[in-house]
C-alpha cells in the first residue's frame, strides 16, 4: 500500500534480512522479510548456504562408504540416517539383519530421538526468550550423549549402523546404566514440562500461532511430528513397521489443540514432549527383552546389490525420511535422494508466514523442528 | 554539611571572600562525583556479575568463577575487555547522534541517583519534588534509545528502538499512576517526607496500608521491570530474534553503557518500590547514636532494594518473553485500567481515613504473610519431590 | 492395494498411455508418457479408491541416455503407495509441473531443475534453490564438471600436505 487516507503521508514496507547468520533461525538459513512494521507481508526463505553435495558423493564412495556421511545429513538424528541408508541397502541387497543388531537399532534410534527432541524443547524455549529450559533440556541431553559415547565412541556423528546391523555390541554395564537414566529421565520431563509447558506466557506466545489443517500438512507433505500435531495419526513405525517395531507396545500421540487450534504450534511443541514419553516406554521395552546373538549381519566387503532402485522410509525425529536409492550393479550407487522432513517444512513456512509478526516467525521454524544440513544435504 | 562549608569558608580555606554558591557548587559536585562514580558505576558492575551467578544457578550452571575469587572481578575484566575494544562505528550511521545516544541512556540512569535517600541523612539533594523529578528523568532513557535505533542505519535496530520507545513510554503510564497513591496519602512529592510518613514495622509500609496500594504496588514492580528492557519485557533486545535490538551495531564500552543503564536501572527502580511502598530505610531504633543509625538506615534500605534486585534477576531467568502486541495489550488494556482504579480507591480511602487505618494495615499484612508463607511451602515441597542432588552452596 | 493393482487400474483406464510397468523388485514402478503425467496425477489424486494424497518423493536420475524423474505417491486415506516415472531426452528435459496438485512439488521441482536440469512448464516460481544462482551446470549430472573458479574463488584447491612438503624442501635446501 503506498497511499494512506492523508495523501502527504507515504508508507512502505520494508524489507529485512534475517541472514545466515542469526541467533535463532536453526542453522544456516536466510529469510527475506518483506514486513509493514511488525507484521509480516511474506518471508521468503532461501536455502542452499550448508549444500555439501552429500547425494553426489555417496556415487563415488560405494555403499559401505556412504555410511559416515549419512550422519552428515542430519547431525541431530544421525541414527535415524544411518538406519535410513542401512535399510535401504539391505533391501536391495537382501541382507537380513538379526534380530539383536535390529534391536541395538531400536535402542540407539529412540536415545537419538529422546536427545534430539530435548534439543528442541529447549530450543523453543530458547527461542522465546527463556534461557532456562534450554540448559535443563541440555543437561539431560548430555546425560544421553555420554551413554552414546559409551556405546559407539561419538557425541554428535555416530556412524554407528553398517549394512547388516550395528558395529559394536551393547558394552557391558550399560543396559544398567541406560535403565537407570531412564528412570532419572521420566520424573524430570514431567518436571520440565509443568515448568515451562503450562506457563501463561508461553501459551501465549505458542498457541495459535500458525495452524496448519490436515489437508494442508498432507499437501505440503509434512512429516512426523509437524504432521501429527495437525490430527492425521501416522507413524510410520506403526503403519508401515520395519525393523522389531512390531514388537514393542507405544502410543501414537496426536494433536488435539486444547490449547488453541488444532494444528498450530503449541501442539507441535506438545507433540515432542509426548514423544519422548512414549520413546522412554519403547527403551525400557527394548532394554529388557534384548536377545542375544549377532549383532552384525555377514556382508561382503564389495558390495554389488543387483540393479534395481528401491525406497525406504524411517521415522526419524524430524519426520518420515525417504531414502530412494538406484543401484547399477557395480559396487557404487548410480542414485541416492534423502527427501527429509524439514525439506518439506521449509516449502509451507512461506505461505504460512503472510500476516504473522516477526517474534511469531522464529516461533514458526522453532515448532516445524527444521533443522539446515537436513534442507541442504 | 552548609555550616561545616561555612566553617571552612570563615577558616580561609579558600582564600579571601570566595563567591558563596561556587563554594557550594563545587561541592556538590565533588559529592554527586563520589555517589555517581563510586557508588553508580561499581554497583552496576557488580550487579552484572550477581546476575550472572544468580542466572547460572537458576540455569543449573555455575557462572563466573575464574577472575577473583568466586568470579567477584569478572566485572572489571568485562570493562577492561570493552574499553580495549575496537570503536567501531558503521559508515552509513550518524556519527553524532550514534556516540551521543549512550550517553543520553546513561544519563538517564545516573541522574536519579541525586535523590535516592540512602538514609535519613545521606541524600544527596532532598528536592521537594523528589518523584517527580524521578520519573522525569528517568524518561530520559527513551530518547536515547530511540537515536541509538535509528542512528545505526540498520533495520533491525530500528524495530528494537521503537519497540523500547513504545514499551518504556507506555509503562510511564501505569508507573506514574501506581506513584499517586502514596502521594495521596502522604500529601508530599518529597523521598525523606514519604519515607518519615511510614515507620519501621512491615505492617506500617505503606505496602500494606490499604488493598489498593498493595495492588499498586505490584503495578509498579511490573512497570518498571518493563520500563528498564527486562525480561519478559525484554523484546527491545530480544537476542533471538535482533541480535542485540538497538545496540547491535555498538561495540566496546559504548555498548556496555548501555548495559550499565539496564542494570543499574534495576537498583534505582528497587529503590522507588522501597521508597514508595516498603519504607525506605526505617529501621528499628536500637540507639541513640545518630551514626549507628544511619548506617543500620542506610543497611535496612540497602537490604530491600537489593532483594528487590535479585527478584528481577530471578524473573529474568525464569521467564519467557511477551509478544510486542501482547505487551502493548497488557500495558492499555490491564494496567492502565487498574492503576486508575488504584488511584481512586486511594483517594476515597484518603478520604474516609485520613490519618490512615491501622487495622486495614494489620490485615494487610496478615495476608502478605500468609501468601508468603504458602508460596515457601510449594517451593519446600516441590523441593522435596524432585530427586535431583540439590546443595544450596551459593558461592561454588 | 498393491502397487501392481493400482498399475493395472490406470492401464484399464489410460491404456497405452502407461508405456510400461516393470515388475522389478523391490518397488515395482510404472513408466507414463510425459504428455499424459498432469492427467495421470489427476487421476490419481481424485479418485476415490486411489485417493493419491500426498506426493512423498520426487527424484531427477541422470542415466546415461535419459533423465528420469521418479515420483513416489502415496496415499494417507487408504495406506497404499505407488511410483510412476517418466523418461525425458537429456538435452532438453521438459515436463509439466505437478505443483497445482501436490502442493509440495514446488520445492522438489525446484531442487529436481537446480540439480538435474530438468525444465517443469508452468512452475510458479522455478528458480535454483541449493545452488547459487549463477551458478553453471547442473551438478547431479554425470558429464558435470565442475567450473575452476566460481566469482574469482577458486574451486581447485592445493593439497595442504604437497605444500608442507613444499616448505620442508625449501628449509632443506637452505
Amino acid at each position: 500500500m503506498s497511499d494512506t487516507a492523508e495523501p502527504t503521508l507515504r508508507t512502505e514496507e520494508m524489507t529485512l534480512n534475517m541472514g545466515p547468520q542469526h541467533p535463532s533461525t536453526h542453522g544456516v538459513l536466510r529469510f527475506v522479510i518483506r514486513a509493514d512494521g511488525e507484521v509480516m507481508r511474506e518471508a521468503v526463505p532461501d536455502v542452499g548456504y550448508l549444500h555439501r553435495s552429500i547425494e553426489k558423493i555417496a556415487e563415488k564412495v560405494g555403499y559401505h562408504g556412504f555410511m559416515p556421511y549419512t550422519d552428515r545429513v542430519d547431525y541431530v538424528c544421525a541414527m535415524f540416517t544411518n538406519q535410513g541408508w542401512a535399510m535401504a541397502c539391505e533391501k536391495l541387497a537382501n541382507i537380513e539383519v538379526p534380530r539383536r543388531g535390529e534391536y541395538c537399532r531400536v535402542i540407539a534410534t529412540e536415545f537419538n530421538r529422546l536427545a534430539s527432541h530435548l534439543l528442541t524443547v529447549g530450543l523453543m524455549g530458547m527461542d522465546i526468550g527463556a534461557m532456562t529450559p534450554f540448559l535443563h533440556a541440555l543437561r539431560e541431553r548430555e546425560m544421553i550423549n555420554d551413554l552414546i559415547e559409551e556405546l559407539c565412541g561419538a557425541r554428535l556423528t555416530f556412524n554407528y549402523m553398517r549394512i547388516g546391523g550395528v558395529a559394536w555390541d551393547l558394552p557391558p554395564g550399560w543396559r544398567e546404566k541406560a535403565l537407570a537414566y531412564l528412570d532419572h529421565l521420566d520424573p524430570i520431563l514431567e518436571e520440565y514440562n509443568a515448568l515451562f509447558s503450562y506457563n501463561k506466557i508461553c501459551i501465549q506466545r505458542l498457541a495459535n500461532v500458525a495452524p496448519i489443517s490436515a489437508e494442508e500438512a498432507i499437501n505440503y507433505n509434512l512429516v512426523g511430528p509437524n504432521l501429527r500435531a495437525c490430527g492425521v495419526k501416522w507413524d510410520v513405525r506403526k503403519e508401515m513397521p520395519y525393523s522389531v517395531y512390531p514388537d514393542f507396545d507405544f502410543d501414537v500421540p496426536i494433536g488435539r489443540g486444547e490449547w488453541g487450534t488444532i494444528g498450530d504450534s503449541m501442539d507441535r511443541y506438545m507433540m515432542r514432549i509426548y514423544e519422548m514419553r512414549e520413546s522412554s516406554k519403547i527403551l525400557r521395552q527394548a532394554l529388557t527383552r534384548m536377545p542375544d546373538g549377532p549383532v552384525l549381519a555377514k556382508v561382503v566387503r564389495n558390495l554389488r546389490p543387483p540393479a534395481s532402485e528401491c525406497q525406504v522410509r524411517v521415522e526419524s525425529a524430524r519426520g518420515d525420511q525417504g531414502w530412494y536409492v538406484v543401484s547399477d550393479g557395480t559396487g557404487y550407487p548410480w542414485r541416492v535422494h534423502v527427501r527429509t522432513g524439514s525439506f518439506a517444512a521449509m516449502g509451507i513456512i512461506q505461505k504460512l508466514s503472510r500476516g504473522l509478526m516477526i517474534a511469531d516467525l522464529v516461533v514458526l521454524i522453532a515448532s516445524l523442528d527444521v533443522i539446515a544440513p537436513e534442507i541442504d544435504r | 554539611m552548609q555550616n561545616w562549608i561555612d566553617s571552612l569558608i570563615a577558616a580561609g580555606d579558600f582564600g579571601k571572600n570566595p563567591p558563596r554558591d561556587l563554594v557550594y557548587a563545587a561541592f556538590i559536585f565533588a559529592l554527586s562525583a563520589v555517589v555517581f562514580l563510586g557508588v553508580a558505576f561499581p554497583f552496576a558492575g557488580i550487579v552484572s556479575w550477581v546476575e550472572r551467578r544468580v542466572w547460572a544457578r537458576i540455569q543449573s550452571r555455575v557462572g563466573p568463577n575464574r577472575v577473583g575469587p568466586n568470579g567477584s572481578l569478572q566485572w572489571l575484566a568485562d570493562g577492561a575487555k570493552h574499553v580495549l575494544k575496537e570503536d567501531v562505528i558503521p559508515d552509513e550511521a550518524d556519527p553524532r547522534l550514534f556516540k551521543l545516544a549512550p550517553y543520553l541512556v546513561v544519563l538517564g540512569f545516573v541522574l536519579p541517583w541525586a535523590v535516592m535517600p540512602f538514609s535519613s541523612a545521606l541524600i544527596l539533594a532532598d528536592l521537594n519534588v523528589g518523584i517527580l523529578y524521578f520519573t522525569a528523568v528517568t524518561a530520559l532513557t527513551v530518547v536515547g534509545v530511540l537515536m541509538a535505533g535509528w542512528a545505526s542505519d540498520n533495520k533491525w535496530s530500528l524495530i528494537g528502538g521503537i519497540r523500547s520507545a513504545a514499551q518504556i513510554i507506555s509503562y510511564e503510564i501505569p508507573a506514574g499512576m501506581s506513584i499517586f497513591p502514596v502521594v495521596l496519602i502522604t500529601g508530599t512529592l518529597s523521598m525523606q517526607g514519604i519515607i518519615r510518613a511510614q515507620e519501621w514495622e512491615p505492617y506500617h509500609w505503606f505496602l500494606f496500608s490499604n488493598p489498593f496500594c498493595f495492588v499498586a504496588a505490584i503495578v509498579l514492580y511490573v512497570s518498571a521491570l518493563a520500563e528498564g528492557n527486562r525480561t519478559p519485557f525484554d523484546l527491545p533486545e530480544a537476542e533471538s530474534e535482533l541480535v542485540a535490538g538497538f545496540a547491535t551495531e555498538y561495540s566496546g564500552m559504548r555498548y556496555l553503557l548501555f548495559f550499565f543503564a539496564e542494570w543499574g536501572n534495576m537498583f534505582i527502580a528497587g529503590a522507588l518500590i522501597t521508597t514508595l511502598y516498603l519504607g525506605g530505610w526505617q529501621a528499628p531504633r536500637l540507639s541513640a547514636n545518630p551514626v549507628v543509625m544511619n548506617v543500620l538506615e542506610l543497611l535496612s534500605f540497602n537490604v530491600k532494594v537489593l532483594f528487590l534486585v535479585f527478584t528481577s534477576m530471578w524473573v529474568r531467568g525464569t521467564l519467557p518473553r511477551v509478544r510486542i502486541d501482547q505487551m502493548m495489550s497488557l500495558c492499555w488494556k490491564f494496567f492502565v485500567p487498574i492503576s486508575f482504579i488504584n488511584m481512586i480507591g486511594t483517594a476515597v480511602w484518603v478520604a474516609i481515613w485520613p490519618e490512615g487505618n491501622r487495622v486495614a494495615g494489620y490485615v494487610m499484612f496478615a495476608l502478605g504473610v500468609a501468601i508468603a508463607v504458602l508460596f515457601i511451602q510449594r517451593v519446600m515441597y516441590y523441593l522435596r519431590r524432585s530427586r535431583m542432588e540439590m546443595y544450596l552452596h551459593p558461592t561454588i | 492395494m498393491e502397487p501392481l493393482q493400482i498399475y493395472e487400474r490406470l492401464k484399464g483406464r489410460f491404456g497405452e498411455r502407461i508405456l510400461e510397468t516393470v515388475e522389478k523388485k523391490p518397488d515395482p514402478f510404472a513408466v507414463v508418457d510425459p504428455a499424459a503425467l498432469l492427467e495421470i496425477c489427476r487421476y490419481l489424486r481424485e479418485e476415490p479408491e486411489l485417493a493419491m494424497d500426498c506426493l512423498s518423493n520426487e527424484t531427477g536420475v541422470d542415466y546415461k541416455d535419459r533423465v528420469e524423474v521418479v515420483y513416489h505417491l502415496f496415499s494417507y486415506l487408504h495406506r497404499h503407495g505407488a511410483v510412476l516415472k517418466v523418461r525425458l531426452p537429456r538435452e532438453e528435459p521438459r515436463v509439466a509441473t505437478v505443483e497445482n496438485i501436490w502442493k509440495s512439488a514446488n520445492w522438489m521441482e525446484r531442487e529436481i531443475f537446480d540439480l538435474v536440469g530438468v525444465n517443469f512448464e508452468g512452475h510458479s516460481d522455478l528458480r535454483r534453490i541449493l545452488m547459487p544462482e549463477d551458478w553453471p551446470g547442473h551438478p547431479l549430472r554425470k558429464d558435470f564438471v565442475e567450473p575452476q573458479e566460481y566469482h574469482g574463488i577458486s574451486t581447485v584447491r592445493e593439497s595442504p600436505i604437497v605444500r608442507l612438503d613444499q616448505l620442508k624442501d625449501q628449509h632443506k635446501k637452505k
